[in-house]
């Protein structure tokens, strides 16, 4: 019973979160139809973000798609570990596959039991779905209502969303190492370079600092 | 159709193979350590660079502005473990706060 009940808090309080992604996009030039739409398809908060920075940062279509794959890429590590939970075939594998994200993949491995294991990941799943998209169409119409989204912060919410993902993740040094490497690297060549071009290449430096 | 929709479509496309393609392969085939190692660093740097474009640029130019205020008190908030949602509202307030200032 607390497994469902922790899982649909984790949806609620994460699916708000879709308030900002849907404000956000509208800001940098989305439509509310393109934002509700990577909400329901892509589904991964990481990859929706990126995906409309790098745009509205002039980036071209391509270097947002490779942007948002790569940050996406995380979920199908957490689609190797979970299939082992599930074990699943079929239609039920690729509904599970599209709610294969952190949240209920971390939920879901909290827990003690294989019961409680399935339970929290499809609630956790499901609850984070239905709520980021609710959420998603809220901020996205309350952000056309708005205007300059600056006045409000909106131009803040995604970045600063970032540094609260990556802060406790920090305290591993190679990590933190790898993370302030890419900050100035990126910043240092992004005068020179094509929008899009400063966040990619950081892959670079992901195989250097975790290759021994 | 608009390079905005192909971004969109395509992406979501390739993330939702990713997400399928990992609950279908073996896991002996992402074992390897070094391996492990890289894939775990990928979002890590990527998130990075992201928080530097999004904070510190305008259309690719370096740029110092309301945003790094805002940052500054995320960064604050978190230091001080306050809670995810005081965090991204406290640097959106901020910034806010200061954009309105200068105007």
């Amino acid at each position: 019973m607390s497994v469902k009940r922790d899982s649909l808090s984790v949806g609620l309080a994460v699916g708000a979160a879709g308030t900002a992604f849907g404000a956000v996009a509208v800001a940098d030039h989305f439509s509310v139809a393109q934002a509700c739409f990577l909400s329901f398809v892509l589904f991964s908060g990481a990859s929706q973000f990126s995906l409309v920075a790098v745009m509205s940062a002039g980036g071209s279509a391509l270097s947002a798609i490779v942007t948002g794959t790569f940050l996406g890429s995380r979920n199908g590590l957490y689609g190797v570990r979970m299939a082992q939970i599930l074990k699943l075939r079929g239609f039920k594998r690729a509904l599970a596959a599209q709610v294969t994200i952190d949240e209920s993949t971390g939920v879901s491995i909290a827990q003690t039991n294989l019961a409680d294991q399935k339970t929290a990941f499809w609630f956790t799943g499901f609850g984070v779905f239905v709520f980021w998209n609710l959420f998603t169409l809220i901020g996205a119409l309350g952000a056309r209502a708005i205007g300059d989204t600056s006045a409000w912060g909106l131009d803040v919410a995604s970045p600063a969303i970032f540094c609260a993902v990556l802060y406790p993740r920090l305290k591993e040094r190679r990590l933190l190492v790898a993370s302030v490497l890419a900050f100035i690297w990126a910043l240092s060549i992004t005068e020179f370079v094509p929008a899009g071009v400063p966040i990619i290449s950081t892959v670079v430096i992901a195989a250097l600092v975790g290759w021994n | 159709m608009s390079s905005q929709w192909i971004a969109v479509i395509v992406t979501s496309v390739l993330c939702y193979a990713l997400k399928y393609i990992g609950h279908a392969i073996p896991e002996i085939w992402l074992a390897h350590p070094r391996v492990q190692r890289i894939t775990n660093l990928i979002p890590i740097v990527l998130l990075s660079a992201l928080v530097a474009m999004q904070a510190l640029t305008t259309k690719t130019k370096f740029v110092l502005d309301h945003r790094l205020a805002g940052i500054a008190v995320a960064l604050i908030a978190l230091k001080a473990k306050l809670p995810f949602p005081a965090v991204v509202i406290g640097a959106m307030a901020t910034s806010a706060i200061v954009y309105r200032l200068k105007i």
